[in-house]
């Protein structure tokens, strides 16, 4: 029997769709502005959706109120970064990293803990009804939004980035925006750490597993809820992760933020199958250059390009890019 | 009279508003190998899953060694000593054989005797050892299911219709490595509908009828009781799948 | 007599017959009970939102489908009548067309929804349906030469219902009638029919087949159902159902735009209505309704007291602020889902069979 191929169509896309949209954006330098942009969208929304993801892969749970951490994170780390102000404006770069640094942290701190109550209080009641589901974590999202709103108050933040991280590398007519690349680099030493783990480690062979029959993995002796629990903290302070850098990128937040990119971040994971991390990296990048190209070419279409691509995908692949093989 | 290692007393267990099991009794000796038989819809897969606490009994009294386990967990089932190979062989298609045994073996790295045997046993294991499991064969996946069992030393393996669908060669190659591992120190319980296989390798034989248990003694009367097969089982023992 | 009107399917609580009875004859002299605009725009925002909500019921409810796209045939609907008012004109042929063009989208749009996306999962028809919507919305407001943009349209209805018209001179019981008089009577007539005709749906054998679907899928598969094409079927009922409510907010309000007809504000409410009012009843929707519609306006108030009350408590203040009704209703919902499945009529029949 022949070593079967990796499945690397998928993964060609990305250079695909950049390449098809040069001619029809025309300018290159407008284009490598647009192809950094949407690789930076894209990996924030990679890091905001690889929980969910795992989650749904591994728990069978598909949280609507996902679209909280997103927004908690970019709450706390804007209330870090705004009290940090004279560090976040001085000029050197590393006491801006000193503003910027704990403010993420936080971030991730506190959407991994609404993570963990969130899974407890909300989840936990309703394992295996997915229509309980639907409806719980729909009304989660409604109160943690209200929530936002009673402790932040009800108007939109602003927040500036630091120092270091505006404007822009030149090379000739090019303009990369030095945050876009910041984001890059976060989005890929994310998908690095859950590739390993999920590849290296005893604990991701488990991940994967579980994914694919959290039942057999049981009877193999693994108390595998204990497990779910850590993936749904890990998913939820992640998506407060990428909710910070989105705060940091739209430079304003409102309570709102997390349900608004919330419908990217599910199109991400469909469109990468639900369960796979690597399919959510390639569908994140896909969804991140298309609102980007399209939203130059024909801004008003931009998010129906999304979806249009959706569909395009589920006709090709009806489980998406990477589906998991399951039970 | 050696102490029944498995026991169920009573045990009924309902799937939503199905009733499947109405009071199952028997009992498994140690050593040797239990073969449970019985029609399609008979309950012999939901007897081993309610064992196993995938399913919950709603009555009744399990009991391993001398520990009742009717209440546990499934994670918890399995560390007391029992493995379980599904009908499905439940197979991680995604992982590699490699990854799947070393899962398997949840105590650390598999044991080199014991891989030694499974390779001699089960060579498309060592073949494929780093290649995605689901591009096995049904046979090889077969293997496989079986060989995580017991890649770790286990009291009780439950197997459920091992020889499903399986060329006769491999069924073969599976009774051969079925009579090894009685005659170790484990008890095996297996549901089969592979009469000859059941004939040559079960020591002892409990037939369900109908969620309960119907007849239960060794296998070796109940070998040559042709009217008593007919009855619960519809078909004489003689006749290959 | 009173069970063929209700196609057999009785309050079964002498509770929900009250409230029921209470809510019919509420809004049926509504114009004469609650004198003033403001009450009278409550009263018919409730009826849109009866049949709304239990259109939303028919789909959630009855066939257990979850479809975050329902706003989306609302606005259709609206936007058709108010597309066709505005470029036809304020007369009857401009509503007829536009009511027309409205359920004709509306039916397309659920049909090929529910042919792309009604084999997936549960959970992966609901994101896509969120997804769709999304886009929907968005795209309401960018095409603003069509549909008014991010304000809408503003139009001129038929003589017949403005309130410029006088139906007879003077007053009955202190109350002019006039068009607004019509136009909300014309609203409460149209709403009732809905809902009676939604029930006679639910409670045909298409309904009986429609919740065995919602049981056991595989089951009625199995039994010779062809699943996706009675959930299609549901669902084109349903947006047509919703298509006609957003109409009849067309024709009350003189304005449409993507604020009161496509937000997902609306979407969470008419959740809200179906759950708590209780899934799978129709009754429900029509408690949920008037529930939250009730909740929404008065509640506000309610709020602006403990709010009051609590000024020296920032922080707990903040939680009364009458602005943050939705996070309690929020709560309220969440604890429906989890001790309250059957909602309020579920609860209400419940305590009958008990006593």
């Amino acid at each position: 029997m022949n070593r079967p191929r990796r499945d690397l169509l998928p993964l060609l896309l990305i250079p695909i769709l950049a390449v098809a949209a040069l001619p029809l954006v025309g300018s290159p330098s407008s284009w490598v502005t647009l192809t950094v942009a949407g690789l930076a969208m894209g990996m924030m929304v990679f890091v905001m959706a690889s929980g969910l993801t795992l989650t749904f892969g591994l728990m069978d749970v598909l949280n609507f109120g996902h679209g909280a951490f997103i927004a908690v994170g970019a709450f706390v780390a804007a209330s870090v970064m705004l009290s940090l102000g004279p560090w976040m404006a001085a000029d050197s770069f590393w006491l801006n990293m000193a503003a910027v640094g704990p403010a993420v942290l936080a971030a991730v701190v506190v959407s991994g803990a609404l993570g963990f109550a969130f899974e407890r209080v909300i989840v936990r009641p309703v394992y295996g009804q997915h229509l309980k589901q639907i409806l719980v974590t729909m009304g989660g999202l409604i109160v943690a939004e209200q929530l936002l709103k009673v402790v932040w108050g009800p108007e939109q933040i602003t927040l500036s980035r630091p120092t270091a991280l505006r404007g822009a590398f030149l090379f000739g007519d090019i303009a990369i925006e030095k945050y876009r690349v910041l984001a890059v680099a976060v989005g890929l030493v994310v998908f690095a750490a859950l590739a390993l783990t999920l590849n290296r480690t005893r604990i991701g062979l488990l991940i994967r597993a579980g994914v694919e029959n959290g039942e057999m993995v049981e009877a193999l002796g693994y108390r595998i809820r204990r497990l779910f629990v850590g993936v749904f903290v890990v998913g939820s302070a992640l998506a407060g992760l990428g909710g910070a850098m989105w705060g940091l990128y739209q430079e304003t937040i409102t309570a709102a933020i997390g349900a608004q990119v919330a419908v990217l971040v599910f199109i991400v994971v469909i469109i990468g199958g639900l369960g796979s991390v690597g399919g959510c990296f390639v569908g994140a990048l896909l969804v991140g250059l298309t609102a980007n190209y399209i939203g130059f070419l024909a801004p008003k279409v931009a998010l129906g390009s999304n979806i249009l691509l959706m569909a395009l995908i589920l006709l090709w692949r009806p489980q998406g890019l990477y589906p998991v093989a399951k039970r | 009279m050696t102490e029944a290692l498995l026991s169920l007393r009573g045990v009924e267990t309902h799937i939503g508003q199905y009733h499947i099991l109405h009071g199952v009794d028997f009992e498994v000796p140690e050593g040797g190998l239990a073969m449970l038989l019985g029609r399609n819809g008979a309950g012999k897969t939901t007897t081993l899953r309610t064992i196993m606490g995938l399913w919950r009994a709603s009555a009744g009294e399990i009991r391993f060694g001398r520990r009742d386990i009717t209440k546990l967990t499934t994670p918890d089932i399995a560390r007391r000593g029992i493995a379980y190979v599904p009908e499905t062989m439940a197979i991680f298609a995604d992982l590699t054989v490699q990854e799947n045994l070393v899962l398997a073996a949840v105590g650390g790295p598999p044991e080199a005797k014991r891989l030694d045997w499974i390779f001699t046993r089960f060579p498309a294991l060592k073949t494929f050892w780093t290649l995605p499991a689901g591009f096995l064969s049904g046979g090889q996946k077969q293997m496989l299911a079986v060989a995580r069992a017991i890649i770790e030393p286990r009291r009780l393996i439950l197997v459920d219709e091992p020889t499903k669908g399986l060329a006769p060669a491999i069924v073969a190659n599976m009774m051969e490595a079925f009579r090894e591992l009685k005659d170790g120190a484990t008890t095996l319980l297996v549901v089969e509908q592979n009469f000859a296989f059941a004939r040559q390798l079960g020591d002892t034989v409990a037939v369900m009828d109908d969620g309960r248990v119907a007849h239960r003694g060794s296998m070796a009367a109940f070998a040559v009781d042709s009217a008593l097969q007919q009855r619960l089982l519809g078909l004489g023992m003689d006749t290959h799948q | 007599m009173l069970r063929a009107f209700l196609s057999d399917d009785l309050p079964r609580s002498r509770w929900l017959a009250v409230a029921l009875i209470v809510v019919l004859l509420g809004l049926a002299f509504a114009p004469f009970l609650f004198p003033g605009t403001k009450s009278l725009n409550v009263a018919a925002k409730i009826c849109v939102f009866i049949v709304l909500a239990a259109s939303f019921d028919l789909l959630l409810g009855y066939t257990g489908i979850v479809s975050f796209a329902h706003t989306m045939f609302f606005g259709i609907g609206a936007y058709g009548v108010a597309i066709a008012l505005t470029r036809m004109g304020p007369g009857w042929d401009s509503v007829a067309v536009g009511l027309v063009a409205g359920l004709v989208v509306a039916i397309v749009l659920a049909a090929l929804i529910g042919l792309f996306s009604l084999r997936v999962r549960t959970i992966f028809f609901a994101m896509i349906t969120l997804a769709v919507a999304s886009a929907f919305a968005i795209l309401a407001s960018q095409l603003s030469d069509f549909t008014g943009g991010e304000d809408g349209l503003n139009y001129r209805l038929p003589a017949v219902l403005r309130p410029s018209f006088s139906l007879v001179d003077g007053t009955l019981f202190g109350v002019r009638l006039n068009g607004r008089i019509l136009d909300y009577y014309l609203v409460y007539v149209l709403a009732l029919v809905l809902v009676l005709l939604l029930l006679r749906i639910v409670n045909s054998p298409f309904g009986s087949v429609l919740m065995a679907i919602r049981e056991n899928p595989f089951r009625a598969e199995a039994i010779g159902y062809r699943t996706v094409v009675y959930r299609t079927l549901a669902s084109c009922i349903a947006a047509a159902a919703a298509a006609l409510a957003g109409a009849l907010l067309a024709l009350w309000s003189s304005q449409t735009n993507p604020d009161t007809t496509l937000s997902f504000d609306i979407m969470i409410d008419i959740l809200l209505m179906v759950v708590i009012g209780g899934m799978g009843t129709i009754y429900g929707a029509v408690i949920g309704a008037v529930v939250l519609v009730f909740a929404q306006n008065y509640l506000q108030e309610l709020l602006g007291v403990a709010n009051q009350a609590l000024a020296g408590v920032p922080l707990l203040a903040g939680f009364f602020h009458p602005d943050r009704w939705l996070l309690w209703l929020g709560v309220a919902f969440i604890l429906c889902v989890y001790f309250f499945p059957t909602g309020i009529v579920g609860r209400l029949r419940a305590q009958r069979r008990r006593s």
